[in-house]
């Protein structure tokens, strides 16, 4: 060793200080002793969770809530292995996460060595890209690398597994400057053509509609969306993932389509003449039965992946590139063709209004048992502008469904991998990207408990997230099912007497809170939002309310299943 | 319909893991993959035909642009290429097939690289349609062995696959 080398580990500390990491979510193990070690005194927040699938959520929760890359660590083998679902998760809603795993000196890899696990091979479908560092010198380029891919382009989690060996070796150490890679280039240039045709196509359609996916909300693309939807004054309807790309107060405003979508944004679809699609991707839970969706439609798909077009559905116009970069352009092309707003006739317009009348979501209210409806709608009233984290189920769609979002990044969830146990991590990592925003983790009663272990996590570290669980005693969705599709017969969802949440939380020094008659769930919320710490609230909620409208798997997207509804 | 593509690859360890992968994954179906390296030592280049319409082409392509390892991806339609295969063909051989094996091996100009006493070794490279050809011819004599390489395949014009222009 020399003055002028450091070790591999200490390199690491080094490149994530580069790349501008104030947090890492992370466990340690044996061969990232080295890498712990230089931890101890690094000028970097580590937050050690009690799982490492919540380190994994966490980072992803940090990313999302910023559009910053997050962060996760954890030792090889069985460290490696916890983290692949927060992985694949990422991978599916394109959150860009750095993964750095540990992994066993390189003389044994392929050994059977203790705690080995092939992590680059078991993540290689699951990652934008991997690395397994053979050699110290490579390891300030791949760290550059795997930040590079992570967050640029169609973003997504990188892997990069460390033996340790390479953390105890010596480097001169140098970060590099910039990053060359021949098979990788994300500047795509906005095709300029294809966007003079989307102008005149939408200059020529009678009943437009615009569909905006998550990708609106990666690429920073809401003012331009608003933009374009007045300017063009035609109605928006976001996907889950787009939640908060358009304002849901707005009356061009449409909300979520596709399984649980508002029948108005179903129906708008299935009727329009053009569909705008905007950083989404066709996903089964929106189209439905993909041979009737928008049938009548025209498509134009923009969309930064060229594999993203074409795949689902035929489209009528790619326009590969940045949405952002896309819409401005789009926008100038209007401006020039048409000096005042489009004076579209009032019909299209006119109709929607009439079915958002006559279809709201609704839901039959109660003065003696909580809708977990209610408990939406009253989170909201208390605190509109807080961060919204779902589990996964009804949960999830009540939250999508009934909580009213303004702003681009308020709503976290799981979107393509519907990954049970997301919420509560994913909120811990929003929480402390935004520490002075209300982060809320909706939650049903399964889901919570497949990563309650972080209330030590958030407790320890004063992470003071609220969790909304919505306690139907039932694995909610899936029993929902059951009854519309299974004659009823209930097989293994009922969930009753698992635990007794208020207890949990005070075994975790936690808050607990529980509301039991829908007169208690104002109270039951303003105290948690004048909580000091961690606060759990579990509202006993109606175990047979159901998640309405529903299009059942396979149908065309308006042919829509409601509940009666009373009072 | 079959497409071959001319794929050139970024020459590190597990590049082949990824393309496969990503194949089977998607259930697109190859019928040959041939990889080697190419004039320069840093990239290699994969011959892949897969099978299916231009849907199916387009969402191959797009997918294999997005692993960072590969540089490049190049259609080469059948009437603006040349490919060559080269398969080893073992067939039974006595005494009086011998000579009649060594007239179909004269007409279609191949080798015969190894004579045991039961056996020949026939070496041949060509196209598909050569391949099928010699192989119906040989049939009869009964094939005990065969291996093939996987087809390669070249732009005939001067339009060229390198990475340069990426
Ligand atoms: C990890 C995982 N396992 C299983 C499922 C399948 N699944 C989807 S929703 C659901 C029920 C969720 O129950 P709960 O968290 O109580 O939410 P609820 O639907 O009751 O609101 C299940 C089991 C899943 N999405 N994720
Ligand atoms: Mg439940």
């Amino acid at each position: 060793m020399t003055d002028a080398t450091i070790s591999g580990a200490k390199a690491l500390i080094e490149c994530l200080h580069n790349e501008g990491v104030d947090t890492i979510f992370g466990y340690p193990g044996g061969v990232l002793l080295p890498l712990y070690d230089e931890l101890y005194d690094a000028d970097i927040r580590h937050i050690l969770v009690r799982h490492e699938q919540g380190a994994a959520h966490a980072a992803d929760g940090y990313a999302r809530a910023t559009g910053k890359v997050g962060v996760c660590l954890a030792t090889s083998g069985p460290g490696a292995t916890n983290l692949v679902t927060g992985i694949a998760n990422a991978y599916m809603d394109s959150v860009p996460i750095v993964a750095i795993t540990g992994q066993v000196p390189t003389p044994l890899i392929g050994n059977d060595a203790f705690q080995e696990a092939d992590i680059t091979g078991i993540t290689l479908p699951i990652t934008k890209h991997n690395y397994l560092i053979k050699d110290v010198n490579d390891l300030p380029r791949i760290v550059k690398e795997a930040f590079f891919i992570a967050s640029t382009g169609r973003p997504g989690p990188v892997l990069i597994d460390l033996p340790k060996d390479i953390t105890t070796d010596e480097i001169e150490f140098k970060y590099p400057e910039t990053v060359r890679l021949r098979g990788y280039n994300p500047d795509t240039k906005v095709d300029t053509d294809a966007v003079k045709r989307a102008a005149s196509m939408i200059l020529q359609a009678q009943r437009p509609i615009i569909y905006a996916g998550g990708g609106v909300i990666i690429s920073n693309t809401s003012s331009e969306l608003l933009k374009l939807a007045e300017t063009i004054n035609a109605p928006v309807t976001t996907t889950l993932l787009g939640i908060g790309a358009f304002p849901e107060t707005h009356p061009l405003s449409l909300g979520m389509l596709g399984m649980h979508g508002t029948r108005y944004a179903n129906y708008a679809v299935q009727e329009s003449d053009l569909l705008i699609a905007i950083g989404a991707r066709f996903d089964d839970r929106v189209t439905g039965k993909i041979d009737a969706f928008a049938a009548q439609a025209k498509i134009i798909h923009i969309d930064i992946d060229p594999a993203e077009i074409g795949k689902n559905v035929r489209v009528d116009l790619p326009v590969i590139g940045d949405a952002r970069g896309v819409l401005q352009l789009l926008l100038s092309h209007l401006r020039e063709k048409q000096g005042k707003p489009i004076a579209r006739s009032g019909a299209w317009l006119g109709k929607i209004d009439a079915w958002k009348n006559k279809y709201p979501l609704q839901y039959t209210p109660s003065d003696t048992v909580i809708k977990p409806q209610y408990v939406i709608k009253e989170i909201h009233k208390a605190c509109p502008d807080a961060i919204i984290v779902t589990e996964v189920g009804q949960n999830q769609m009540w939250a999508a469904q009934y909580f009213q979002y303004e702003h681009p990044r308020t709503f976290i969830t799981s979107g393509g991998l519907g990954t049970m146990g997301y919420g509560f991590p994913a909120a811990m990592g929003a929480k402390v990207a935004c520490p002075d925003r209300t982060v809320i983790d909706i939650a049903g009663d399964g889901s919570f408990q497949m990563n309650s272990q972080e209330l030590a996590t958030v407790v320890k570290n004063d992470i003071r997230v609220i969790v909304a669980i919505l306690n139907n005693g039932y694995l909610g969705m899936v029993r929902q099912w059951q009854e519309l599709f299974f004659e009823q017969r209930y097989s293994h969802t009922e969930l009753t007497g698992s635990v007794d949440f208020v207890k949990l939380a005070e075994a975790y020094g936690a808050i607990g809170i529980r509301a039991e008659k829908p007169s208690e769930v104002p109270s039951a919320i303003s105290e948690a939002l004048a909580a000091d710490r961690a606060t759990i609230i579990d509202f006993v909620v109606d175990p047979t309310e159901n998640v309405f409208p529903m299009v059942p798997a396979g149908a065309a997207i308006n042919e829509i299943l409601e509940q009666e509804v009373t009072g | 319909m079959r497409h071959t593509l001319a794929v050139l690859v970024d020459n590190k360890p597990g590049v082949l893991a990824r393309v496969s992968g990503l194949f089977s994954r998607r259930g697109f179906n190859i019928e040959s993959l041939a990889v080697g390296v190419t004039e320069n030592p840093e990239i290699s280049r994969m011959t892949i035909v897969v099978r299916g319409d231009d849907r199916v082409l387009a969402q191959v392509t797009s997918q294999l642009g997005k692993l960072i390892d590969v540089i490049s991806i190049c259609d080469l339609p059948s009437s603006e290429s040349v490919d060559r295969e080269l398969v080893l063909i073992k067939v039974s051989a006595d005494a009086i097939t011998r000579s009649e094996i060594m007239q179909i091996v004269d007409i279609f100009r191949v080798k015969i690289i190894d004579v045991g006493t039961e056996t020949l070794i026939i070496e041949v490279t060509g196209n598909q349609g050569k391949l099928r050809a010699i192989r119906e011819m040989l049939e009869r004599f009964g094939i005990t062995e065969l291996v093939r390489t996987g087809m390669v395949a070249m732009n005939r014009n001067t339009k060229t696959v390198n990475g340069d222009d990426t």
